[in-house]
């Protein structure tokens, strides 16, 4: 434990729970994006430099601009309602605590965990393209797949509904 | 094996298809039904002579020669054991041969007779099968080597009694007189089943003659002989008296003897053929054919056997009872019927004392001019017009000669004429065995029993053909000469005279010549058999029992025979003599005086009328019982078993009921609550779907939760 | 307590953090944040487990979470569409209103 992680743990901590219970909802949004850096940061740190570009380029800077558009194209200008939790938030509040629990209990208690430290591993990113085209090709397409279809279907579903004429 | 013994069979089998074959005929055709009857006959007869001539051919040679065949007829038990099998076959013996002769001629005579007298009747295709099948039972009953089988055909013969009795069934009287033969020969018959049974049960076969291991041959009888009954008679006796009983009921002895005059409501055809020639005469016959077993005594005992003298006192006491009741009856079958059960008591005296040769002589002849006087007396109603009350008769004599000369034959055979007439030769044979037996009263009471026989024929000879014809004096002649037109018509088709145009509707007329033919050849035959029985030519006697028939006239002269020829002479003239005397002097008769006997001994002659009322003695006792009898049953019928029926569908009644109540009041409420409790309990749970994605989440995590929980329990307890 | 533990709880508190929010906020695209808030809590704890696991060199944490990222991205375009799609029918995006399939 040291003191980047410490630090860049608290704030992305901070803004996830900023994210999850402030009013504004663009305001939400925006904690959540500094949330994502803060995982970006936390990839970097664990030498997962592909991984943590990736996290920027996808979540902050495709995820979090779609969930602000989304945001935007459904709001209405109502006034802030009373509550913006939900009469039983307790009981969700509690699950939640308790499926921590049950991780936190499994993280700790796990005899799996206590390995002895590596050295970082060296990877670049041709190795990272090899495996794609090699290992996991199969995936890469599928995925290929997948957006595509997600694409259209996004389409599809948020279009203006015709009018019968 | 000659070639007619094997082929014996046919003759009773003839008739039988000509019974068959009558039975799907149309009641139109007539013609078919008698040819078919009279050609199967006469096939019969044609072949019995040759069975005759046959067994005359093997006679002679010192004993009995019998040719049997036998076939199986079914295996019971064991296939091993061929005791149990059991076979029926026939028997050619003397025997066999002359009473097959007997019945296919005297039955042939009938069938051509019948042809005219039913020629009137509707039912004339139905009474030519009938008489077909009873010639076929008769026939066979004749050839029988088994007990079985002969008694299969004795049951048959009675069948055929009843429908021929009784062919006129919409006539109550005629009704009631075929149940009662039938149910009278019944009670004989039960004995003889009886003894059947018992016989089989000691012996272990029912075949008379089977190469010495018969019922009838010498090892059996042995057996038989030596054992003794609980009573004290031996076995043989008793089986002897059982077979006997079947004799009695059929050949109407005392005190079975009720059917026999009742039987007269049958055609006067059936009344010669049956009940005068042949089916009476099977009781006779049954005795002859099992007279080894009932002659078998053992050495050192009685003289005459138990069974034997038994025979001979029920003949006897019948002869004598029949004959004096034949005294005071005025119809005229009624008196040829007490006439006959008289002989068949003649009959039976003689087989008790002088054994199957006495019997059956007297048997052939009595068929031959029994059956001759039925025929007239038919003839004389036929031409009366249907009247049988002989004080309604008379004067026939003029109006129907042939009739009368024929009957007078019969009459006088009967009474026992001497020398010429076959009744002499045959009664006097009967009344020399009775003289040597044991004891002489069977002896005296046959000589009384001849007197009485002479005395009733004059008597009926008397009324119905001599003085003046009293057609049409009485009243009830004059109310049916009032309906004369009528019945001229109705009686449409007349059979055409001999020449006697029977134009006024009550005055008697000849029969055609299809009736008198028949008459004319019994007669012959009642005057040519005396011939083969005298004591000078014993021909039949010997014939029967396989001896030589050595005789001569000088036979004739030997003081013992010709004592008793005298005797029995004078006991028939004093008969006839005495009959003339009472009834046959114009002075004494008068149309509606009453009888001479009657103003004589009122009080006998009432008792004698009455039949000694031995009906009215069975009605008080034994139909009496025999209705309280079935009265019971039928109250238990009704009540008992009937009620328990009753109860039992009352029971599936209510088991029904609670069904349906249970289903009804319990089970589809019930279906229905659960139904309903169901539909609520779904609306219960259907409230925990809100809806809501957030609460389905949470579900969601809540699950996961418990799982992991469950796993990590599961891992660290194993 | 290694670091591979810090990171694991870390990842174990994010993910409660986003199923607290995602159960309790009644807005349908605070929902969806919150579902992509574990989703990332998820792909920290593939790329924790990657860097301390036995074989690093096998590049297989990282594949996963090269694809779980695009995955997340597909799955957020949907659900975002969906969301506006809601919006359009029933004029809210207030999760307590949308319960038509209530049984």
């Amino acid at each position: 434990m040291s003191w980047p992680f410490a630090i860049i743990a608290v704030l992305t901590l901070t803004s996830a729970v900023a994210a999850m219970s402030l009013r504004n909802l663009v305001h939400c949004a925006l904690a959540l994006t500094v949330t994502f850096a803060g995982l970006a940061a936390f990839y970097l740190q664990l030498d997962a430099q592909f991984v943590g570009f990736a996290q920027i380029l996808v979540y902050i800077g495709a995820v979090a601009i779609l969930i602000v558009f989304a945001i935007l194209l459904t709001q209405r200008g109502e006034p802030p309602r009373p509550s913006i939790y939900s009469a039983t938030w307790v009981v969700g509040v509690s699950i939640a605590v308790a499926v921590f629990g049950v991780l936190g209990g499994l993280v700790l208690s796990s005899q799996a965990v206590t390995r002895e430290v590596r050295p970082p591993p060296d990877i670049s990113v041709r190795e990272i393209g090899e495996q794609l085209m090699t290992r996991f090709i199969l995936p890469l397409e599928v995925i290929g797949l997948l957006l595509t279809a997600a694409l259209i279907g996004a389409v599809i579903i948020a279009m203006h509904e015709r009018r019968p004429k | 094996m000659d070639w007619i013994v094997q082929w014996l069979w046919l003759i009773p089998v003839l008739p039988l298809v000509a019974a068959a074959l009558g039975a799907v005929v149309k009641q139109r055709q007539r013609r078919l039904a008698a040819f078919l009857a009279i050609s199967s006959m006469a096939l019969a007869l044609t072949l019995s002579c040759v069975a005759f001539v046959n067994a005359l051919q093997h006679s002679g040679q010192g004993s009995v020669v019998r040719q049997t065949v036998d076939f199986f007829w079914f295996q019971f038990g064991d296939t091993q054991m061929s005791d149990t099998a059991l076979r029926l076959g026939w028997v050619l013996d003397p025997l066999a041969a002359v009473m097959l002769v007997m019945v296919s001629l005297v039955g042939l005579l009938i069938f051509i007779y019948s042809l005219g007298y039913m020629a009137h009747d509707e039912n004339f295709a139905r009474f030519f099968c009938f008489l077909s099948l009873f010639a076929s039972a008769m026939l066979g009953l004749v050839i029988a080597n088994s007990l079985l089988l002969l008694f299969i055909c004795w049951e048959i013969v009675g069948l055929t009694s009843y429908l021929l009795i009784g062919f006129w069934y919409h006539k109550p009287s005629a009704a009631a007189a075929a149940k009662k033969a039938f149910i009278t020969t019944r009670l004989g018959d039960l004995a003889l089943l009886l003894g059947i049974v018992w016989l089989y049960s000691q012996t272990g076969t029912l075949l008379f003659y089977d190469g010495g291991h018969g019922c009838l041959e010498q090892s059996a009888l042995a057996k038989l002989v030596a054992q003794t009954t609980g009573l004290g008679m031996g076995v043989s006796t008793g089986i002897g008296l059982l077979i006997f009983c079947g004799a009695i009921g059929k050949s109407g002895q005392v005190p079975l003897h009720v059917w026999l005059p009742d039987a007269m409501e049958g055609p006067t055809p059936v009344s010669a053929l049956i009940h005068a020639a042949t089916m009476v005469a099977a009781g006779v016959f049954l005795v002859a054919r099992v007279y080894p077993l009932m002659a078998a005594h053992p050495v050192g005992g009685a003289a005459v056997p138990g069974a034997l003298q038994v025979v001979t006192w029920v003949g006897v006491i019948t002869a004598v009872f029949a004959a004096s009741i034949a005294v005071a009856q005025t119809d005229i079958k009624r008196i040829l019927a007490y006439s006959t059960v008289s002989q068949l008591g003649f009959m039976m005296l003689g087989l008790g004392t002088g054994g199957v040769a006495v019997g059956m002589f007297h048997l052939i002849t009595h068929a031959f001019f029994k059956a001759l006087l039925f025929l007239g007396a038919g003839s004389v109603i036929h031409g009366c017009r249907d009247e049988q009350d002989i004080r309604r008769m008379g004067g026939l004599r003029k109006l129907m000669p042939l009739t009368f000369a024929t009957y007078a034959v019969g009459m006088l055979a009967l009474s026992g004429f001497p020398l010429i007439f076959s009744g002499f030769w045959s009664k006097d044979e009967i009344l020399h065995a009775a003289h040597g037996w044991s004891t002489p009263a069977p002896f005296y009471l046959g000589c009384c029993g001849a007197l009485l026989t002479a005395f009733y024929m004059t008597r009926q000879v008397c009324y119905v053909f001599l003085g003046e014809s009293k057609a049409g004096v009485s009243p009830a002649a004059e109310a049916r000469a009032a309906h004369a037109p009528q019945i001229s018509l109705s009686v449409g088709a007349l059979p055409p005279d001999g020449g006697q145009a029977g134009c006024l509707p009550h005055s008697p007329h000849e029969s055609p010549p299809v009736m008198i033919i028949p008459l004319f050849v019994l007669a012959a035959f009642s005057m040519l058999l005396s011939f083969i029985g005298t004591p000078a030519w014993p021909w039949f006697q010997g014939f029967l029992s396989g001896g030589s028939t050595t005789g001569g006239l000088g036979k004739l002269l030997d003081p013992q025979v010709l004592g008793l020829m005298v005797l029995s002479s004078v006991v028939v003239f004093s008969g006839l003599g005495l009959g003339w005397w009472l009834y046959g002097r114009p002075s004494m008769r008068n149309a509606d005086q009453p009888d001479a006997l009657e103003r004589f001994q009122p009080d006998i002659f009432a008792l004698l009328k009455r039949k000694y009322y031995v009906d009215e003695i069975y009605e008080g006792s034994v139909i009496r019982f025999n209705t309280w009898g079935a009265r019971v049953c039928d109250w238990l019928d009704f009540w008992v078993w009937n009620g328990v029926v009753q109860l039992l569908s009352l029971l599936v009644v209510g088991c029904a009921w609670l069904n349906r109540s249970f289903d009804e009041y319990v089970v589809n409420p019930g279906f229905d609550e659960g139904c309903r409790r169901l539909t609520k309990g779904g609306a219960l749970m259907s409230r925990f779907q809100s809806g809501r994605v957030q609460t389905y989440l949470r579900i969601v995590g809540v699950a996961l939760t418990v799982l992991v929980l469950f796993l990590i329990w599961g891992c660290t307890a194993s | 307590m290694t670091p591979l533990h810090c990171y694991l709880l870390l990842s174990a508190l994010l993910f409660a953090i986003g199923l607290a929010g995602a159960l309790t906020r009644r807005n349908a695209i605070i929902v969806l944040i919150g579902i992509e808030l574990m989703l990332n809590a998820a792909n920290l704890n593939f790329i924790a487990f990657w860097r301390y696991g036995p074989n690093p060199q096998a590049l297989t944490g990282v594949m996963f979470v090269i694809f779980s990222i695009g995955v997340a991205a597909a799955e957020a375009a949907v659900g975002l569409a969906l969301i506006i799609s809601i919006y359009r029918h029933c004029r809210t995006t207030n999760l307590d209103e949308v319960d038509s399939m209530k049984g």
